[in-house]
């Protein structure tokens, strides 16, 4: 005797709690893989999952068994030539031989392999990180919800009865229910007319459909007007406003020394920082300013891909971004981030003037302000004054010199790591 | 397949691929009909349907319907998903789990032939094994085995709250590093369940506890007595069942520590028969869904699609690739204990001259008793000792090679010819008594009154020595211990070597 039962739609995902498990276990393999998988990761698709190995001695489970050596004798199927007492060399290691030699399951592997969905892999790559000073408007800030229409519902509270839409259903309800006794109430009398034409007014027939349509005059009266069942409301739902917004400014220089290599490197560390921007902001807009000796707002496009030769001047770039401040992100309303990235290179007479701009004008609107010096030779000006100026506001400058792509990532971290809150 | 029959009136339970309920209920009655025709006892099915991903979950819990949470399954998990995901491996035919009612499961995807073919397999094949065989009878117990298994969740994920996961995690991990060292071969175990469990659990615990505190009191003894107790062996005999050992006289784990100690032993000793029983139980079920479909096709009730479509799958179930093959991984159980089988099915319908010499008492016997009782009474070494056909070797074309760490080559010490039968047959036995192919593992001394160290002893078999993972297991050993643990090899002369210690 059997019986069947339809298990598919029931304990989905039995094994996600013996999964986290896993990656709990080897949490600090798995960070390593990730860091190192997104140094060699294109930033533009860096939001999807990624395949990790981990070393695969790191998680045996370990259990008494031989080991090679000894005195061993194992039977074999297929045999075409040998003979009793034959000597055979021995065969190459994991060659043939597969009695037991190899993995039980088959997979002689040093590396287990397995994937980390989207989600888990961003959340590694984020761990620790925090926006250093979120408090002004983010952290405080309670998701707002705005009411917006949904349709129409059967129940709710009075105050939202929508009348048009409930008189709607009662006419369609009445047709409906009515639609039977009146069908029957017109053919009793049409022939009670013609009962009538034929002069059998008075007689029995007629009395009783009389009758009759008397009961269906009252059946069809007897239909009410209005019905509880036809009531409708209006239906709202709350919707999650974004209410925090913030603005990410990219400054680049791209003059003549700005190589292709260096802009690669500045574009991983613009993006790393807008990406993290969405994971705490509804809504980021970007600006591109690029600069040589003068500066320029310019889209994402021209930003990365055009090519400038000349001096260097980057306080005009400074200044731009304070006037497009002013102009457009006024600080109340707008998170204001900044990531500026250079080879160092500015002109000598410029860098104090930088310092300025960004002590009086900039950094008392903007929540974090970072600068990455690529493959600079040595620090020159322009550092020695960001440095006095980090010195000014510890809590939301950032500098860093950085050689290579896969510094960016530890100069991320380094940047943005998550502060203990006092 | 064996006779023509001459007229066949077809009236097949259904063409096509598709399945639904009510099919596979047609089925199920029919095949479970021609079971019951050759007598096959089986505990009543409860035929489950899920989705390929529900198979993962279950192959990655052992095929364990419940089980407590561990990051191991959690890798296994991940491992199976990936090869399934990649398309290196498809998965199982179908998990079947010994229990009362037995639970099979069927994936959603699978066609209508291949659902057949898993009721033939699992539904009756390994139901009746899991009722017949003498070892499952002894070992496990098909009534409490789900309640037990609810009962060690449960108990795992209050023992987490309680002491915390990394806690728990710690103290499973060494006791499954043991697992295969986790039962008694000669004692019949007690019936699990789940009320009787938690009942006694307490009560246990406390129990536990005093007799461990006897054991390890610290109060000084009058100085005779104490000279006769140093004398005085402890554990009297050689411990074979390691994680017994360590529930009843580790000294220093808590009473919830010894119960999950418990838990695994449990759970290892009920698949303990599984993996004594590999060849029968795949070649039992593999020849029951052979011979059903074949039954039920010359009755007519199969189509000629249905049947190709399950020959193929059957075929490739049962291939054993050549050694020289690429894709040679030792000897297929499926198709040696297919094989044997239908082996004894032959040698009882037909036998030659050399059956009725090799085998007096069965050639020309009732084939279904015969099988019946090699079903109920053996395990895999010894069916294969006993039953293993000069015919079946040469069919096999079965040869046996020795390597020998001392010798530059390696040797065939027998093929499929008069001489070597004999010895095939018992060194094909022998390679599978689980005693030679895990190292054999002893408790062999705890000085108590020293150290409290534990020393356990390797009795070595053919020089084999321990593979390099014996260092990590002697640390789980020791956290369950809780005091150094050593490890000695001794080998066929009786000389002791020093092998491997942890300190605590």
């Amino acid at each position: 005797m059997s019986t069947f039962v339809d298990r598919r739609l029931s304990g989905k995902n039995r094994s996600a709690v013996n999964r986290q498990r896993f990656l709990r276990r080897f949490k600090s393999q798995i960070r390593k893989a990730v860091s190192e998988a997104v140094s060699g990761r294109k930033v533009a698709d860096l939001e999807r999952g990624e395949k990790i190995s981990i070393p695969a001695k790191d998680l045996s489970e370990p259990v008494f068994h031989h080991g090679p050596g000894g005195r061993r004798t194992i039977v074999h199927p297929g045999n075409r030539e040998f003979v009793t007492g034959d000597r055979i060399d021995r065969p190459e290691e994991g060659a043939g031989q597969g009695g037991g030699g190899g993995s039980p399951d088959g997979e002689g592997l040093d590396e287990f392999v397995f994937e980390l969905s989207k989600e888990e892999f961003m959340d590694y790559f984020f761990e620790d990180l925090a926006l250093p000073d979120l408090v002004k408007k983010q952290l405080t800030a309670v998701p707002e919800v705005k009411r917006v229409r949904a349709g129409f519902i059967s129940h709710g509270n009075p105050a939202n009865l929508h009348v048009v839409r409930s008189m709607k259903q009662a006419i369609g309800r009445r047709l409906a229910m009515a639609a039977g006794p009146r069908e029957r109430l017109h053919k009793a009398e049409a022939a009670l007319e013609e009962l009538e034409a034929q002069g059998l007014g008075d007689g029995p027939e007629a009395d009783a459909l009389r009758a009759e349509i008397e009961a269906l005059r009252a059946r069809v009266a007897a239909v009410p007007f209005l019905d509880t069942w036809d009531l409708r409301y209006a239906h709202r739902i709350d919707q999650p406003q974004p209410t925090s917004q913030a603005v990410m400014f990219c400054i680049m220089d791209v003059s003549g020394s700005m190589d292709e290599e260096r802009k690669n490197i500045a574009k991983r560390f613009f993006m790393l920082l807008y990406l993290f921007l969405t994971r705490s902001y509804e809504r980021i807009e970007l600006v591109f300013i690029r600069h040589h000796t003068v500066a320029m707002e310019v889209d994402e496009e021209d930003f990365f891909h055009s090519r400038e030769t000349g001096g260097t001047v980057v306080s005009s770039a400074l200044e731009l971004m304070r006037d497009i401040i002013r102009e457009r992100y006024p600080s109340a309303t707008w998170n204001i981030y900044c990531a500026q990235a250079s080879d160092g290179d500015n002109w000598e007479g410029d860098s104090p003037r930088c310092r300025e701009l960004l002590v009086d004008a900039i950094l008392p609107l903007v929540q974090y302000y970072a600068y990455v010096e690529i493959q600079a030779e040595r620090p020159q000006s322009l550092w020695r004054e960001y440095e006095y100026v980090q010195s000014l506001h510890p809590q939301r400058f950032a500098l860093r010199r950085i050689e290579g792509v896969e510094d960016i990532y530890p100069v991320f971290r380094e940047l943005f790591r998550k502060k203990v809150t006092a | 397949m064996k006779e023509a029959t001459p007229v066949i009136e077809r009236r097949p339970i259904s063409e096509g691929s598709d399945w639904n309920f009510d099919l596979l209920r047609a089925y199920d009655r029919e095949i479970g009909r021609v079971a019951a025709h050759y007598g096959l006892d089986t505990y009543p099915n409860q035929i489950e349907v899920i989705t390929s991903e529900q198979m993962i979950d279950a192959y990655s819990s052992v095929g364990m319907p419940v089980g407590y949470h561990h990051w191991s399954f959690g890798k296994q998990f991940m491992a199976t998903q990936k090869s399934y995901r990649r398309g290196q491996m498809g998965l199982a035919y179908e998990i079947v789990i010994n229990s009362n009612p037995c639970i099979a499961y069927l994936m959603e995807e699978n066609t209508m032939t291949m659902q057949a073919l898993v009721i033939a397999h699992a539904c009756y094949g390994h139901n009746s094994f899991f009722k017949g065989n003498y070892l499952f009878r002894t070992w496990t117990d098909a009534e409490g085995i789900l309640d037990y298994l609810v009962f060690a969740r449960n108990f795992v994920a209050e023992c987490e709250e309680r002491y915390g996961e990394e806690a728990v995690e710690e103290i499973l991990d060494s006791c499954h590093a043991l697992m295969n060292y986790g039962v008694d071969r000669y004692k019949r175990p007690a019936r699990l369940s789940m009320a009787k469990e938690q009942a006694r659990q307490r009560e246990r615990e406390d129990y536990l506890q005093s007799q461990v505190n006897l054991l390890w009191r610290t109060l000084p003894l009058k100085e005779a007595a104490e000279k006769e107790r140093k004398e005085e062996r402890f554990p009297a005999e050689p411990q074979e069942n390691l994680l017994y050992f360590i529930e009843k006289n580790a000294p220093r784990l808590a009473p919830w520590q010894r119960e999950i100690v418990r838990i695994v032993r449990k759970i290892a000793q009920y698949f303990y028969p599984q993996r004594q029983t590999q060849v029968m139980n795949e070649g039992w079920a593999t020849f029951w869904h052979y011979t059903l479909l074949n039954h039920l096709y010359e009755e007519g009730r199969l189509t000629d699609g249905f049947m190709l479509e399950f020959l193929q799958s059957h075929t490739n179930v049962v291939y054993q690739p050549p050694f020289y093959a690429r894709g040679y991984h030792g000897i297929n159980p499926y198709a040696l204990g297919f094989n044997l089988f239908r082996d004894i099915r032959r040698i009882c319908e037909n036998p030659t001259p050399e059956d009725r010499a090799w085998f007096p008492e069965i050639a020309g016997s009732d084939w279904r008793k015969t099988l019946d009782f090699a079903m109920r009474n053996f395990k895999d070494e010894s069916f294969i000792a006993q039953y293993l056909s000069p015919h079946l070797i040469r069919e096999m074309k079965l040869f046996a090679v020795v390597d020998d760490d001392r010798d530059e080559q390696l040797e065939v010490a027998a093929i499929h010819d008069d001489a070597g039968y004999q010895r095939l047959r018992q060194l094909l036995a022998e390679q599978y008594n689980l005693g030679n192919r895990e190292p054999n593992i002893q408790v062999w001394h705890v000085d108590l009154y020293g150290d409290r160290s534990l020393t356990l002893r390797h009795f070595m078999h053919a020089r084999r020595p321990l593979g390099e993972s014996t260092p990590e297991v002697l640390k789980h050993v020791a956290r369950l211990w809780g005091y150094d643990v050593y490890l000695e090899s001794v080998d066929e002369t009786g000389e002791v070597q020093f092998a491997a210690e942890c300190r605590h």
